[in-house]
């Protein structure tokens, strides 16, 4: 019924090799696209805004950065938290040291200096991978944070380490500091995760996604076929942080406005993005969104249904969330190891053959 | 094919802002769970019990009663952010975050709202400066003026003459902790001493390195700013190396029992900052085992009555409450707006009367806030662990911070902020 395939032709191989090819699915994405563009941003509060889409898109950002280097490239990447603090300090850096340059501008130079990063620390990775790589990007996690606390430059001097969002526009809107509309913030985000996700899918489906996963599934059959492991590798690090970095800008210009390396920047990032990736799906941009989804809304839905509607005491329910998320991870996981991007597909497959479960 | 059926209930995500009420709502950003709480736990339970007392004692303020809005940061930067954009719709009078971290966040966003921080002893030091901070409030003594007292205690000790000497500052490794840094900076520059930085990551658990380090420097004092775990570990690790524990003082957050308790008979001797008198033995803990701990309305556990954090957070509740009055007689209505309480809190005055009538006489300094200062007078005490009797006892006079380097410090950094987001400098 739904996903009918029947009459659905497909006349060139352009119509043959698009994301959507099921015209059902197509109209859906239009349909989401649509509400996203048009219709939130009517409806959107401060609090919407803040505490559910920004983070999600922000986050949603990091994650497909994430997939790009573990999930297409096979490469571990326990880095992440430190490299958004990489994009979020470039991106303050240039905000502070050029006033006049576009917030875009600044957040994709954020990005553009990550990558230069993630390349350098993915050197290592021509030599070693698995394990080995995790505990070296690892070292990249905790030296970054460490630079950004311990030379003052990269704050400004400021007494306290802590690094401030000024007010930017764009289009004489502002989009960042304290006086930002939430439909603005909002619109903003969502126009770099949507033009980048867009570019990201597009990426992994073409010549050099297919280098990357051809690396992925067996680097020494790669490199016989042809594919040069060191443009593959170094190109998978470049294009995660540059979508990592870009998250890390947001994250501070947009999201928090003010961060302090250690907390904002720690460990625990790198680990919820990886978190995002595995309950997502791996190699799937789908499921990087799916992830963020899970792992942002599911606390804020929780605090809300706990505290907010059953009215707990806010530490037990604070408690039982963990719980509750910690739990849900674990079924997720077991009952579908490949993520929600593959529960979504079986899905797909189901809901073609409805309501013939036995078609075939 | 055995067909598996999976159900996803479709969770919506409606947030009900219930419609703000008639009572006076204050925001109590929490944390009663993660590895700060055992922090956050006792000054809730003490600004919650102070708020209940006057509810159930005198009906509220003016006749209207507090409605305490609770939210759980666990310390939590973006948690923090949640819990404010989730609770400044119910007519939220004033923040406290109890958090340096979520203060940064809220100055910008609850300046834009045009709603009051109350940031009591801790958050931006700069927020002293009312001319450029409208909407942000750090009395009665802020870190700058922590780290002057702790100076200007070792220069008692040594008779005004410190030059030479070295002091060390176990701090946090956060914008908390590297707050005094300045501070102690330029008043180097002043006495002569000199000055050794030791950070302690979050959440500072392990801190054998750091020590290690102090002991093959032997600095002659030395200063913390710790919150949380991190307290009693260095306190230990101080008893470890043998450090003469009178010499080692900590910030207002580093002396609390949970701190010292832990580290047993070594800590006895340890020193610290305190913003406010000691011990529950005043009037107003009577009215509060009446009116709230033997009804069993009282906060948490109540098993923190009367330690130094909760009574902390009893006299947070309580410079809030008489900002409350004073904005209800200013304006003349008793349910009044956070624009309104912004402007109590910039005329709240604290007298040594006001004190005794609250049950509190000479618990806290006599001070008046105003336009230009937000920070209040910078007078502190130093409080000394007796492990014995297991209880704190205030060993100093109170001690005048040194407002001659602090303030030019304070213009600085207010002057870059107000630089950064074009902010006019206000009172006249």
């Amino acid at each position: 019924m739904f996903y009918r395939e029947a009459g659905d032709f497909r006349t060139s191989y352009t119509d043959d090799s698009q994301t959507f090819p099921i015209t059902f699915d197509r109209y859906c994405y239009f349909a989401i696209l649509a509400v996203a563009f048009l219709v939130i941003p009517f409806l959107i509060n401060d609090y919407w805004a803040n505490a559910v889409l920004v983070p999600l898109l922000v986050w949603s950002m990091a994650a497909i950065g994430l997939n790009i280097l573990t999930g297409y490239c096979g490469q571990v990447s326990l880095g992440t938290g430190g490299f958004m603090a990489v994009g979020a300090y470039a991106c303050y850096k240039l905000m502070t040291a050029f006033p006049d340059l576009s917030i875009v501008f600044c957040v994709l130079f954020g990005g553009v200096v990550t990558a230069l990063v993630g390349v350098l620390f993915g050197l290592p990775s021509l030599r070693i991978k698995g394990f080995y790589l995790a505990v070296a990007t690892l070292a990249a996690q905790f030296f970054l944070v460490w630079l950004f606390n311990k030379v003052p430059w990269f704050y400004n001097y400021s007494a306290s380490g802590q690094i401030n969002a000024p007010e930017r526009t764009v289009f004489g809107i502002a989009v960042t500091g304290p006086n930002v509309e939430a439909w603005a913030k909002y619109l903003f985000c969502l126009c770099f995760v949507f033009v980048f996700a867009w570019g990201a899918r597009n990426l992994t489906r073409g010549a050099v996604g297919r280098s990357w996963m051809a690396i992925r599934d067996m680097d020494i059959a790669a490199e016989i076929i042809g594919v040069d492991p060191l443009k593959a590798k170094l190109s998978a690090f470049a294009v995660s942080s540059f979508y990592i970095g870009m998250a890390g800008a947001m994250f501070f210009a947009n999201y928090l406005g003010a961060v302090e390396v250690t907390e904002a920047f720690g460990i625990n990032q790198s680990f919820l993005v990886l978190f995002m990736i595995i309950v997502g799906g791996l190699g799937s941009i789908l499921g990087s969104f799916a992830g963020a989804a899970f792992l942002v809304l599911m606390p804020v839905l929780l605090k809300n249904l706990l505290a907010g509607w059953l009215g707990w005491d806010t530490s037990i329910a604070t408690h039982f969330e963990f719980i509750i998320v910690g739990g849900l991870i674990v079924f997720m996981l077991i009952a579908e190891p490949h993520g929600m991007a593959q529960l979504w597909r079986i899905i797909k497959e189901k809901l073609r053959l409805w309501p013939f479960p036995h078609a075939n | 094919m055995k067909l598996r059926t999976s159900i996803f209930a479709a969770a919506v995500l409606a947030v009900a802002a219930p419609a703000a009420m008639a009572d006076l709502a204050i925001p109590w950003l929490s944390y009663r769970t993660g590895p700060y709480s055992p922090g956050g736990i006792p000054v809730a339970d003490g600004f919650e019990d102070y708020l209940t007392l006057l509810n159930e004692r005198d009906g509220g303020i003016g006749g209207e009663t507090i409605r305490v809005v609770q939210c759980e940061t666990g310390y939590n930067t973006q948690k923090g952010v949640e819990c404010y954009e989730s609770t400044k719709g119910e007519g939220s009078l004033v923040y406290s975050p109890l958090s340096t971290g979520i203060t940064y966040q809220l100055i910008p966003r609850a300046t834009a709202d045009g709603i009051p921080v109350h940031s009591m002893g801790y958050g931006r030091t700069a927020a002293a400066d009312g001319t450029i901070f409208s909407h942000v409030f750090n009395f009665p003594a802020h870190y700058w003026d922590g780290a002057s007292i702790a100076v200007n205690h070792i220069l008692d000790l040594n008779g005004g003459d410190i030059s030479g000497k070295k002091i060390g500052l176990v701090y946090h490794n956060s914008a908390y902790g590297k707050e005094p840094i300045r501070t102690l900076q330029e008043l180097s520059g002043k006495h002569g001493y000199e000055v050794m930085l030791v950070p302690v990551d979050h959440p500072g658990q392990e801190q054998k390195a750091q020590w290690l380090q102090i002991r093959r420097e032997s600095p002659d004092y030395l200063l913390m700013w710790g919150w949380g775990v991190m307290n009693s570990v260095a306190i230990t690790e101080a008893a470890n190396i043998r450090f003469p524990m009178e010499n080692f003082i900590g910030i207002w957050w580093s002396g609390s029992e949970n701190d010292v308790l832990p580290v047993g008979e070594r800590a006895h001797g340890y020193k610290a900052l305190a913003l406010h008198g000691v011990g529950a033995d005043f009037p107003v803990m009577a009215d509060m085992q009446t009116h709230v701990l033997d009804t069993g309305l009282a906060a948490g556990d109540g098993d923190q009555v009367g330690t130094v954090l909760y009574m902390r957070g009893l006299y947070g509740a309580m410079l809030i409450t008489e900002a409350i009055r004073v904005a209800q007689e200013m304006h003349g209505v008793s349910d009044i707006t956070p624009e309104m309480m912004r402007d109590g809190l910039e005329n709240l005055v604290i007298t040594e009367e006001l004190m005794a009538e609250r049950g509190l006489p000479g618990f806290g300094p006599s001070f008046a806030v105003s336009c230009e200062n937000h920070g209040g007078p910078g007078i502190g005490w130093v409080q000394q662990w007796d492990a014995e009797a297991g209880e704190w006892s205030i060993v100093s006079d109170a001690i005048q911070s040194d407002k001659s380097v602090i303030d030019a410090l304070i213009k600085e950094d207010s002057a870059a902020y107000a630089a950064e987001n074009n902010i006019e400098p206000r009172c006249g």
